[in-house]
């Protein structure tokens, strides 16, 4: 175990009581960044925003999945159930389900992502008030969730129900957009390696998110950062959790499929 | 003068291709102009394009700008992109003509280019609330950027 930092104490009494987390961040850093082609993000960050990201007590998104065990664990509406109530231990019943996600919801008759799913459960089951979507309490849950995947290979479903969204994701994905009249995979499948400006292109894998964003000091959700996409090719962004983005998630997940869950990533 | 909003791009296999003057005007407020031969001969302005202000303009890093994907002669910079052809050079492989109608329009040379178009308002989706029914550049800014790119002649 490396030395700890004293700030960071309260972090390692918690990661302590995580008795899977040792294993799962060994997997991550055998995993291999690479499948078939498709790469992740770490693979074009420097050394150093490597390490940073490998380092458990230097990790700034494990505050948020830290916050997100508390989140799992509290009590809230009028029954005063947890995520745990019905859960359990998230160590156990969340392995693997970021790997999934999104997933066609019957009763929604679309789509649903982490986030959504988070926010439904807490109206549907415990009668709670639901989180903005980019709340830091959202963003921790949807951390803490993604995090008991880590290692796991990305594997969405995009047949049966959820082939139509997954269609309407990959025309989003190849439509021209904005003053800019970009479409996604100009850069991010036609130009990944080269430099645009100071940053080199990546491929715009999803399998890391949560992300810190060390440029933003914040914590990012993958339809933050969709938002965020389109606005830099000065096109009208979609509101976070829109059916839009929805199918969109659906298809960049399939487009990573195989690459391992790095939540907490960080990135540049 | 024939006029051509809505549907450029289903024309512009046909202005690249075609040698007869095709005169095409980009959306309201846009300053006329007339492709001629893959050129636009013509200045937008009355004013001559100035180097000195062209050479500010491409390396504005608050603007979309050259700079983001093409590296140039400026080596005070840091960080040129390296997406398009580097441009050292550009003003001896293109006549002033040329670089008019490559940045008003590059799309008019090769639909399939990712340049964007740097004078031209009509056929995007979904164009940002606070850049509809504007170029990327003025008229005169695109004259300024062609006589800087002029400039640049291989030794």
């Amino acid at each position: 175990m490396p030395a700890v930092n004293t700030k960071l104490a309260a972090l390692l009494t918690a990661i302590a009581t995580l008795s899977a987390v040792a294993g799962s961040a060994a997997d991550v850093t055998n995993a291999p960044y690479e499948i078939d082609g498709r790469k992740s993000g770490y693979l074009f960050m420097t050394p150093a925003t490597r390490s940073l990201q490998d380092d458990e007590f230097q990790n700034p998104g494990m505050f948020a999945v830290e916050r997100g065990r508390e989140l799992w664990n509290q009590k809230d509406g009028p029954d005063g159930k947890s995520c745990a109530s019905c859960h359990g231990d998230a160590e156990t019943s969340m392995t693997g389900v970021a790997a999934r996600y999104p997933v066609f919801d019957s009763a929604r008759g679309g789509l649903v992502n982490l986030e959504l799913r988070i926010n439904t459960e807490r109206a549907d089951r415990m009668k709670a008030s639901t989180y903005k979507y980019e709340s830091d309490e959202l963003l921790a849950l949807t951390s803490y969730i993604s995090y008991q995947s880590r290692g796991k290979p990305l594997n969405v479903d995009i047949e049966g129900p959820a082939k139509p969204f997954f269609e309407e994701g990959r025309k989003f994905y190849d439509a021209r957009r904005g003053q800019l009249d970009l479409a996604c995979g100009q850069c991010h499948d036609a130009l990944v390696g080269s430099k645009l400006r100071g940053d080199v292109i990546s491929q715009g894998q999803l399998n890391g998110f949560p992300i810190h964003r060390l440029s933003w000091r914040a914590m990012v959700s993958r339809h933050r950062i969709f938002a965020w996409c389109n606005t830099s090719v000065r096109a009208e962004p979609y509101a976070a959790g829109s059916p839009e983005y929805l199918s969109l998630e659906l298809y960049v997940a399939w487009r990573g499929r195989g690459l391992p869950i790095e939540a907490p990533a960080v990135r540049r | 003068m024939t006029i051509i909003r809505k549907s450029i791009a289903a024309w512009l296999p046909v202005l690249a291709a075609s040698s007869f003057i095709v005169t095409a005007a980009v959306g309201e407020g846009l300053v006329n102009f007339k492709i001629e031969n893959g050129a636009v001969p013509q200045p937008l302005t009355g004013e001559p394009g100035n180097p000195a202000r062209g050479r500010q303009i491409v390396r504005d890093m608050n603007h979309v700008t050259c700079l983001i994907c093409h590296s140039m002669p400026i080596p005070e910079e840091p960080d040129h992109g390296e997406i398009g052809p580097p441009l050292a050079g550009v003003g001896s492989r293109f006549t002033a003509s040329e670089l008019r109608l490559r940045l008003i329009d590059p799309k008019a040379v090769n639909p399939a280019t990712i340049m964007p178009s740097y004078y031209r308002v009509s056929n995007f989706m979904r164009v940002g609330e606070s850049f509809r029914d504007r170029p990327i550049y003025t008229a005169q800014q695109i004259e300024d950027v062609v006589a800087y790119l002029s400039l640049l002649k291989d030794n």
